[in-house]
Parts: C-alpha cells; sequence; structure tokens
C-alpha cells in the first residue's frame, strides 16, 4: 500500500507534466513542489522562471511563501526584472506555465478576476498576475485547481488567461498561434483537451474516484477520452524525491 | 550634487498630493515599501491612482483606509493569505464599486511602464490576446502588426508615467544614489518612468560604496527626489541580505480585515496608534530582530579597474 496524500499524488502527477531540458513558469505551492520533484527525478536539467524575476537550476532550499522570499534569490540562475524574464514568454521560448484559478471551462479559459459581470461584480478576485500571460504565450499550459461543479464550469464569466476560448481553432483565429491547456490537474482526475473541439475531456482518473462522480462534480457534460486510465500511483522514486524536498511533510 | 536625505512625513507630505498616481514597490512580493503605505494612510490622502503589478497587500490597506480612487494593476490581494477583503468589500454588494479598476497582467503593466520609461508612443504585445482584460479595460486597442504580410494581431498598451515612485532599496547615499539586490520586478522601470522618485533605504552608506560598484545600482541618484533612511521599510515584506518576511503579520492582517471593523482595530493599532516608523519598529520590538537575517552569502567582488 503507496501511502501519499492527494495533494502529493497532484504534485506528482504536475511533475510528470515536466520533461528534462524545458523551460518552465513555476508558481508557489503545489507547482513549484512539482518543479523540485521534476528535477530530482526524470528532468534534473529542467529550468524554472518565476514571475518576479528569478530564473532558477535547483529549487529553492527552504520553504518560500512567495516567490521573492530570500531563499529563493540564494543561488538564482538569474535575479532581473520582470520584463527580461516574462518577455521568454513571448519571445517563444517557454516550454510549459502553470497557473491556478477561480474557474475554469470546458475549452480551458480560466478564470481569476470577476465572478458575475465585471461591472458589477459578485465576487471579486484578485486579479491575473502573470497568469493570463503564461496562458496565452506558454507552449502547454498546465492548470491545477480543486475539482468541484462550481469551479469547472460551462462557461467562465471572464476570460482572465485564455484556453481554448469557444474551442475549435478560435484560439489561433485570436492570434494565439501556439499553446493552450495541455493538462488540468485537480484532486479527482486529469482533464485533458480531445479532438478538433478541443474540449477538456477526462484523460485520468485518480484511485478512488469513480468515473460518475467526476462526472457529476464537472459543470459541463463531460466526455471521456478514448485512451481513459487510471492516473499512476506515486513511484516510490517520485514519493523520496517529494519528501526530500518538502522535510517537514506540509503536503502529506 | 544636491542632498536628499528627509523624514519620510516630509517626503510623502511634499511630493505625493490627493489625486496623485503612485507605484509603492514593484518588486511583486519583496521590497514593499510598507512603511510609505503607512505613512499614506496617516497622511489621509486621498483619491490615489495606485499602479502596483502585484504589491502584496499594501494596496488592500490602502483601499481600505480610503486613499484609493483607482488601481491601475494587475493583482490585489494578499499574497500568502488569498483575497484582499477590502479589495472585496470596495467591490462587493454595491450599487457601484467604490473604487476605479483599470486590470492589466502583469506583462501588460510591464510594458505600460517600459513605455513610460523609454518615451515609447505605446508599446505592441501580444500575451493580452484573447484575454478579457481588453474588454474590462478599454485602454487597450487591437491592432494588426504592420511589419507582418500576413493577419497578425496585437494589443497596443498605452505608456504610463506614474506621479511617484515609491521604492524600497538596501542601501543609498545621501545623494539618491542606491543599490538594489535580488529580483527587481518593474521597479526599475517604474523608476525610469516616474516624475519623482522617493526611496526608502534600510542603510545609508557613503558615496564610494554605491560608486564602487555602478552596475548594481537601480537608478542613479541624479533620477530621485528624495530618500529616506527606513531601516525595515519593506517590514513585513522581505528584502534580499536584510529581511526575511513576516508571514504571520501577513496571516494576521488576513485575518482581522475579514469584516470593516476588525480592519479599523487593525489600522487603529498598526497605523494609526503608532506615530512613525521607528514606533513601529519599536512595537515590533524582539519580532522584527528575528526577522533580520545575520547570515552571509556574499557575491564575489567585481573588477571594474580601468587599467
Amino acid at each position: 500500500m503507496v501511502d501519499y496524500s492527494i495533494q502529493e499524488l497532484m504534485i506528482i502527477a504536475a511533475a510528470r507534466e515536466i520533461n528534462d531540458g524545458e523551460l518552465v513558469f513555476v508558481g508557489m505551492r503545489l507547482p513549484i513542489a512539482a518543479y523540485g520533484v521534476a528535477r530530482l527525478t526524470h528532468a534534473p536539467n529542467a529550468v524554472g522562471l518565476f514571475e518576479c524575476g528569478i530564473a532558477r537550476y535547483a529549487p529553492a532550499g527552504d520553504m518560500l511563501y512567495t516567490m521573492g522570499d530570500p531563499p529563493n534569490q540564494l543561488q538564482a540562475a538569474w535575479s532581473a526584472g520582470l520584463v527580461p524574464v516574462m518577455s521568454q514568454l513571448q519571445r517563444g521560448r517557454v516550454d510549459a506555465g502553470f497557473i491556478g484559478g477561480a474557474e475554469i471551462d470546458r475549452y480551458g479559459n480560466v478564470n481569476t478576476s470577476y465572478i458575475g459581470d465585471f461591472n458589477k461584480p459578485l465576487i471579486k478576485l484578485p486579479g491575473s498576475g502573470g497568469a493570463a500571460d503564461i496562458a496565452a504565450m506558454s507552449k502547454r499550459l498546465l492548470v491545477i485547481m480543486n475539482h468541484e461543479k462550481r469551479r469547472l464550469v460551462e462557461k467562465v464569466d471572464y476570460i482572465t488567461s485564455p484556453g481554448f476560448l469557444h474551442g475549435g481553432c478560435s484560439r489561433a483565429d485570436a492570434g494565439l498561434a501556439v499553446g493552450g491547456p495541455s493538462a488540468v490537474i485537480t484532486d479527482r482526475a486529469i482533464l485533458r483537451p480531445h479532438g478538433p473541439d478541443n474540449e477538456l475531456h477526462l484523460a485520468s482518473f485518480h484511485r478512488g474516484n469513480g468515473i460518475d462522480d467526476i462526472a457529476e462534480n464537472t459543470g459541463w457534460n463531460l466526455q471521456v477520452r478514448p485512451d481513459l486510465a487510471e492516473t499512476p500511483l506515486p513511484s516510490p522514486e517520485e514519493l523520496a524525491a517529494l519528501h526530500e524536498i518538502d522535510k517537514d511533510g506540509f503536503w502529506h | 550634487m544636491q542632498e536628499k536625505l528627509c523624514s519620510l512625513d516630509q517626503a510623502i507630505g511634499d511630493l505625493l498630493p490627493g489625486g496623485s498616481s503612485v507605484v509603492l514597490g514593484a518588486c511583486l512580493e519583496p521590497d514593499i515599501p510598507f512603511a510609505a503605505t503607512y505613512e499614506i494612510i496617516r497622511q489621509g490622502i486621498k483619491d490615489l491612482d495606485v499602479i502596483a503589478p502585484i504589491s502584496d497587500a499594501s494596496t488592500d490597506m490602502l483601499i481600505g483606509a480610503g486613499c484609493v480612487g483607482q488601481v491601475t494593476g494587475a493583482w490585489v490581494g494578499n499574497v500568502s493569505g488569498g483575497l484582499g477583503h477590502n479589495y472585496r468589500r470596495a467591490f462587493e454588494n454595491r450599487d457601484t464599486p467604490s473604487i476605479k479598476l483599470r486590470d492589466h497582467s502583469n506583462f501588460s503593466l510591464g510594458m505600460a511602464l517600459m513605455a513610460g520609461a523609454y518615451g515609447m508612443p505605446y508599446a505592441p504585445m501580444r500575451s493580452l490576446l484573447g484575454s478579457d482584460i481588453v474588454k474590462s479595460n478599454d485602454q487597450f486597442i487591437a491592432a494588426e502588426n504592420p511589419f507582418c504580410d500576413q493577419k497578425e494581431p496585437v494589443v497596443l498598451v498605452p505608456p504610463l508615467i506614474p506621479d511617484v515612485a515609491i521604492l524600497s532599496v538596501q542601501r543609498a547615499d545621501k545623494y539618491g544614489n542606491n543599490h538594489h539586490w535580488g529580483n527587481r520586478g518593474l521597479a526599475q522601470e517604474a523608476a525610469l518612468a516616474a516624475e519623482k522618485v522617493i526611496l526608502l533605504a534600510n542603510e545609508i552608506v557613503e558615496p564610494e560604496i554605491i560608486l564602487s560598484d555602478p552596475s548594481r545600482v537601480l537608478v542613479p541618484g541624479y533620477l530621485v527626489s528624495s530618500v529616506c533612511h527606513l531601516p525595515a521599510a519593506a517590514h513585513p515584506s522581505p528584502q534580499t541580505g536584510c529581511w526575511r518576511r513576516d508571514n504571520e503579520f501577513f496571516n494576521d492582517y488576513h485575518r482581522q480585515s475579514r469584516d470593516q471593523e476588525g480592519f479599523q482595530e487593525w489600522l487603529d493599532e498598526w497605523v494609526y496608534g503608532v506615530a512613525d516608523h521607528q514606533a513601529y519598529r519599536a512595537k515590533l520590538g524582539a519580532g522584527l530582530k528575528s526577522l533580520e537575517i545575520t547570515g552571509q552569502a556574499l557575491s564575489a567582488p567585481a573588477n571594474f579597474a580601468a587599467v
């Protein structure tokens, strides 16, 4: 019996989305742990970018509450400005980027700005930060969020960070020639775009989650990919890497 | 050279009239000049246009204290705590929001300040394509790349020229020459774009120290209007090599600002109830001392010899 928490499974699933040698926009919390696991396992040459202006090879040695904390400055590959680092997105160099969100829709558009009409919102969320830029310009977008019906919705109220917009070719038509969501990693499953419509379909389920349950907690009529599988359990190597990063067991 | 040392209350009082547009820290999470945030609140300055990519909880505090007419920014909240309660209260359960918001992404705000800094009439960019940010902020213009044979959409961003940029640095001399290290976010663009720059220096040093390493200068002193000597001016945010982040302070603020009454109590305790930054440091006492970075990880010296 493998002993792991759901957050640990999500972190390890996210780590598997990072390939060796890739340039990856890393956020705080789960993604930064995922980056650390990837570096220690299959992707020792990945490079992590932080929108505040930092690039790193090895992840920070101590716990970070924000990306600008002193442990993230120490031994960084680069500690510079936002424009030189985020411009690498627009320059087309960034392979993958992680974002979170309050709401995502069937085409992978993410809302972190307004619930309701933006002129008179029911809920005011913090806004884009760098998420809109990462979503628009990374070659692959990786979204991490909790799987609830009110979060995975038919249509987001506001597109902060573009996914496949209205599906089909609409992303490319808007001028975004590359990119779009590659995986949405939730606490129940992994969704991936499928078919010419680029709608998010169920790609894998985490152990203990039935397909009906997952569909029930999704705000659109969730389709299942033909290659549907169970999300592989964390391997002993992956868990050992995560425990090396997360010495205090914050995610356990 | 003109000496520019002055007190914080004088710098804010003289240079930041109500209605000004102001950048308060632009490194995103570190080096946010909270001492200036508190002084603005104490002086009751109103109707500011707060320009911020992410200035952690500073913007939320200013909104709650009634100092803000408009936010020009990418993100407002409490980075480790969560949503900004005052920010939410300004928008939710009202007929109209109590503040205006000009939505940006971090990069579009960078392009706007860069255009301001470099005197560009506007900056073209790609990474707002597909985002509703171009709908809720009508300052952006959708256009096509005139240099491209095929149809290539771009977004045009107008320049931002803040009235004042208030920035924290590790050290400065009395003329405003300074060193800043660690990530810079948009601090350099903000300083170059702004009409006036106020520096909050953790340490005041002899001019020779700054001159010894011109490549570490954020902006030269001739672009600086005032420099205030305020150790830990960025508290509770971190400052590379000087101060760790006070995570508990951010969490306490998040809890206490959950309702209006709690926020008022927080203001009374931490802003109105302390006369100035020195009193604030004294109030933090040993807690502040424990955040001071005492270790050393010195960079290798760089040789600037000419012959």
